[in-house]
């Protein structure tokens, strides 16, 4: 770049030594003042956030947090702010998000795998407390009536009541009543229409009365009387328990995440503990989920290995059919064989339900003629479905595949079997398929690596249904691993169990590993890292 | 069928094992006249029962072959064809779209920006904002990190480029409880980035994509002669300057590659998306048709279709496109 920057002029340049040994080149170049802006511009941004942040945390009391959170900060400045550390300038950027959301992600599976977090237990003990006072809310038979107005200040709603001595007090759902001189600035009075329209919040709006909270909440039904109401359940907090009012039960810490009577009854909801291995003892040993994840477990080994094995043969058919010096308009059968791997994947498994319908299905209405053929209702159908489906989406790839490795073949050797007299088939069998296999073998594996988490195709295609009728469980005949993962974290089937999905998450992990460490020897890219 | 090499430069390879086809032109002619001299001199068959035959001939060579083809191409398109079919049909339910392009109207296409229970421009707006903001922050964040693994020496490179390697292998859905903890925690901070929004939708995709495509891209700046930037180095350009003005030029088909993989992986992406977005109106195209079709399979059909076919267009295209370079990066990359 003669002439475009002098500053980077190297007879003008300072010189510095070469302080590192085994660099390759000397990168210390210093960068040119628009460089430099930027860089300052970024960090400043940077680290403004990170002040901010650090309030945030300070204010949540997440001292854990806010340790990682400042050293990682810190470590930034340092790697843009000190002259070299070049490779460390160039990796951070990618390497924070890697590390968050691949890596910190995989560790943190493993550690919600030994907790009970879940529908049921989402939170800390304080929560979980409060949560089981405010649903065990009873009106209290005479509470005087308050005189109430409902605020809002855009993201919540508060309450300002006229108390019966005639004081004035304003408390929101966070923020326990407290005497106040006029409505508080920036709220705003709800209209009868507005009450109206935001009815459902209204109604669930629960103002403390004091800081105490054995002493109740104040509720609203029409946005202009109140009435105080108290929990039927009194915690007592040097006891660490909860008595019913009306039945004296005792319910007290069960050790495991729960407020539990005597005869076993717990409060909902739990809190979030650590519980041990009791995720994989469930796993291994209760026949509700061990004798499913186990056929799920065989079937997910077979659809991986089936959709590869059925990909590959009609890839590698349509390919060898398809190459041929001399046959007309290959060019245009290409394309058109390989549109279905165009198409989106998660719109095929979609696009194949609605096909496959059982009773207006196009495959069974028009195709078979009015047939009431069960493609996606009867477990052995819908599982030989699945198949067929991903074979219509997958074996594009394998044939552009196939076409590239049979073009590169060596055409010497194949003539030298034409000399020796081999039929086609021979020469296919004997010399095309052993040459094509040593180069696609790494892509049948990652293919199988793919299919064995396949997420998409079976969720949008069956969901996993047909449903095993022995569980209780949302598991069905076609669910592989991954989606009775997603299930039992997410499934719409209640009793959502974050724990639980994590233990099945790690054991596909060590499933995957086996075939990763499978793949690592065979294709040796380890030991090919230069 | 055996034959002798044919010591003519102009046939070798250009027709393998099948024996003599239908070259046409003037090489035909040529061909006729190889032959008849080489039957007379082999004592084969005369040609006159040969071209008689040519039907047959042509047949086992090649004509069986445009039958399989057109049978694979019937099953390719059939279910494509289908949907457009479905997405024109003014009738709109599973068993009315049966009947393959019985009438034509933009009747679901209107519902799909019309109708306020679906609002397909608006999980149209969503995928695409998410799409095209991960794809460039994919393609800026892996080519850093390759340049540096690629033209600089540091203690520990291997073992990262080891590492890489390895956790590029575990699918990030994996881990899709964790991440669904760890955006409350997020949210409970940063709410601008926490559950609920595409900023953290972008952050866990960049994650599960930096892995793979870094390494695509590694290797690919290893194709680069290092005498280029060694040349620009002399000549005073810092290290920044030959990184952006130099590289990111010569390696521009890779960029595009990746962008593009990552564009339709992000596009199709479900699980992950459907866990961190909570709010109806930040959902994505993938959310928003599984859930028009999940629980009134046959009444949504036609509107389904029109969406799906809008999804996917752009998408095919894109692919079709850029076939040549995805293979191949596919095949480096090992992706889909």
């Amino acid at each position: 770049m003669p002439g475009v920057n002098t500053e980077q002029n190297p007879s003008e340049r300072q010189m510095r030594p070469k302080h590192r040994a085994g660099k390759m080149f000397d990168f210390s170049t210093p960068g040119g003042i628009v460089a430099l802006l930027i860089k300052v511009l970024l960090l400043g941004i940077i680290d403004a956030v990170a002040v901010v942040a650090v309030y945030v945390l300070i204010g949540k009391e997440q001292w854990i947090a806010l340790a990682v959170f400042v050293v990682l900060v810190a470590l930034v400045n340092l790697i843009y702010l000190k002259p070299g550390l070049l490779p460390a300038k160039y990796l951070t950027p990618g390497l924070f998000f890697l590390l968050i959301f691949q890596v910190f992600v995989i560790i943190y599976t493993g550690y919600i795998a030994f907790t009970n977090a879940g529908d049921a237990h989402n939170s800390t003990k304080s929560d979980a407390i409060e949560q089981i006072i405010r649903t065990s809310q009873d009106r209290v038979p005479d509470s005087p009536a308050y005189t109430v107005q409902v605020l809002s200040n855009g993201n919540e709603l508060g309450l300002l009541v006229m108390e019966p001595g005639g004081d004035l007090a304003f408390g929101t759902a966070e923020q326990p009543l407290e005497e106040v001189n006029a409505s508080p600035s920036s709220w705003q009075q709800l209209n009868l229409s507005q009450i109206i329209s935001a009815q459902d919040e209204v109604l669930a709006l629960q103002v403390p009365v004091s800081n105490d909270v054995n002493e109740g909440t104040l509720r609203t039904s029409d946005g202009q009387n109140a009435y105080v109401f108290i929990s039927s359940l009194a915690y007592d907090e040097a006891a660490d328990s909860f008595t019913d009012t009306a039945t004296g039960t005792v319910y007290t810490d069960d050790g495991r995440g729960a407020f539990r009577s005597e005869d076993g009854k717990a409060l909902t909801p739990g809190w979030r503990v650590v519980i041990g291995g009791d995720n994989f003892a469930y796993v291994f040993t209760d026949a509700q989920i061990r004798d499913p994840l186990l056929r799920v477990t065989v079937w997910t080994f077979v659809f991986a290995l089936g959709s590869t094995l059925l990909v590959f043969a009609l890839g590698l058919l349509l390919a060898l059919v398809l190459n041929h010096p001399t046959l007309r308009g290959k060019k245009i059968y290409r394309v058109l064989v390989v549109l279905p791997y165009a198409f989106p994947a998660y719109l095929t498994g979609l696009v194949w339900a609605g096909m496959l319908n059982e009773q207006f299905g196009f495959i069974n209405e028009v195709l078979l003629g009015g047939a009431e053929i069960p493609w996606l209702s009867d477990p052995m159908l819908a599982r030989i479905s699945v198949l067929l489906v991903n074979m219509w989406l997958g074996y594009g790839y394998m044939f552009l595949v196939c076409t590239g490795a049979l073009q590169s073949l060596p055409e010497d050797i194949v003539e030298a079997g034409t000399v020796d007299g081999a039929s086609g088939w021979r020469i296919f069998r004997s010399i095309k398929l052993p040459l094509l296999l040593v180069a696609v073998a790494p892509l049948l594996i990652a293919t199988f690596a793919f299919n064995f988490n396949n997420f998409g195709v079976i969720y949008m295609l069956t969901r996993g249904n047909p449903r095993f009728s022995d569980t209780t469980l949302d598991v069905g005949a076609t669910d592989i691993m991954i989606t009775m993962v997603y299930k039992v974290a997410f499934g719409s089937g209640g009793g959502r169990d974050l724990g639980l999905a994590s233990a099945l998450s790690i054991l596909i992990f060590i499933i995957v590993t086996i075939v990763a460490v499978a793949s690592f020897r065979r294709t040796k890219a380890l030991e090919d890292l230069n | 069928m055996s034959q002798p090499i044919e010591p003519h430069p102009m046939h070798i390879g250009s027709d393998g094992i099948g024996g003599p086809g239908r070259t046409g032109g003037f090489s035909r002619v040529d061909r006729t006249e190889e032959l008849h001299t080489r039957a007379l001199l082999l004592g084969d068959k005369p040609v006159r029962q040969r071209r008689r035959r040519s039907f047959g001939r042509w047949f086992t060579d090649t004509g069986w072959r445009h039958i399989v083809a057109w049978v694979a191409i019937v099953f390719a398109l059939f279910p494509l064809l289908y949907i457009v079919s479905a997405s024109f049909n003014p009738i709109g339910t599973l068993t009315g779209s049966n009947q393959l392009f019985s009438a034509i109207s933009f009747k679901n296409y209107e519902r799909l920006f019309t109708d306020a229970s679906v609002p397909y421009g608006t999980w149209y707006l969503n995928s695409l904002i998410i799409a095209v903001v991960t794809s460039v922050l994919v393609v800026i964040l892996c080519a850093l990190g390759a340049y540096a693994f690629s033209r600089m020496r540091f203690r520990g490179r291997r073992v990262s480029l080891a590492t890489l390697l390895v956790v590029q292998m575990f699918p990030q859905l994996l881990a899709i409880t964790a991440i669904f903890l760890l955006m409350i925690q997020i949210g409970d901070v940063f709410p601008a980035i926490g559950l609920g929004t595409h900023a953290g939708l972008i952050m866990v995709y960049l994650g599960g994509a930096l892995g793979v495509n870094t390494f695509l891209m590694y290797g690919f700046f290893n194709t680069v002669p290092r005498a280029i930037d060694e040349a620009a180095r002399i000549d005073g350009a810092g290290h920044a300057r030959i990184f952006f003005t130099i590289m990111l030029p010569l390696i521009a088909p890779i960029l595009v590659v990746v962008g593009l993989l990552t564009f339709i992986s992000v596009i199709g992406e479900f699980a992950i998306a459907s866990v961190v977005l909570t709010e109806p109106s930040t959902q994505t195209v993938a959310i928003g048709l599984f859930q028009l079709v999940s629980g009134f399979q046959s009444q949504n059909w036609g509107v389904f279709s029109a969406g799906a076919l809008l999804a996917a267009l752009p998408v095919m295209v894109f692919f079709l496109m850029s076939q040549r370079y995805l293979v191949g990066g596919m095949i480096s990359g090992s992706v889909k």
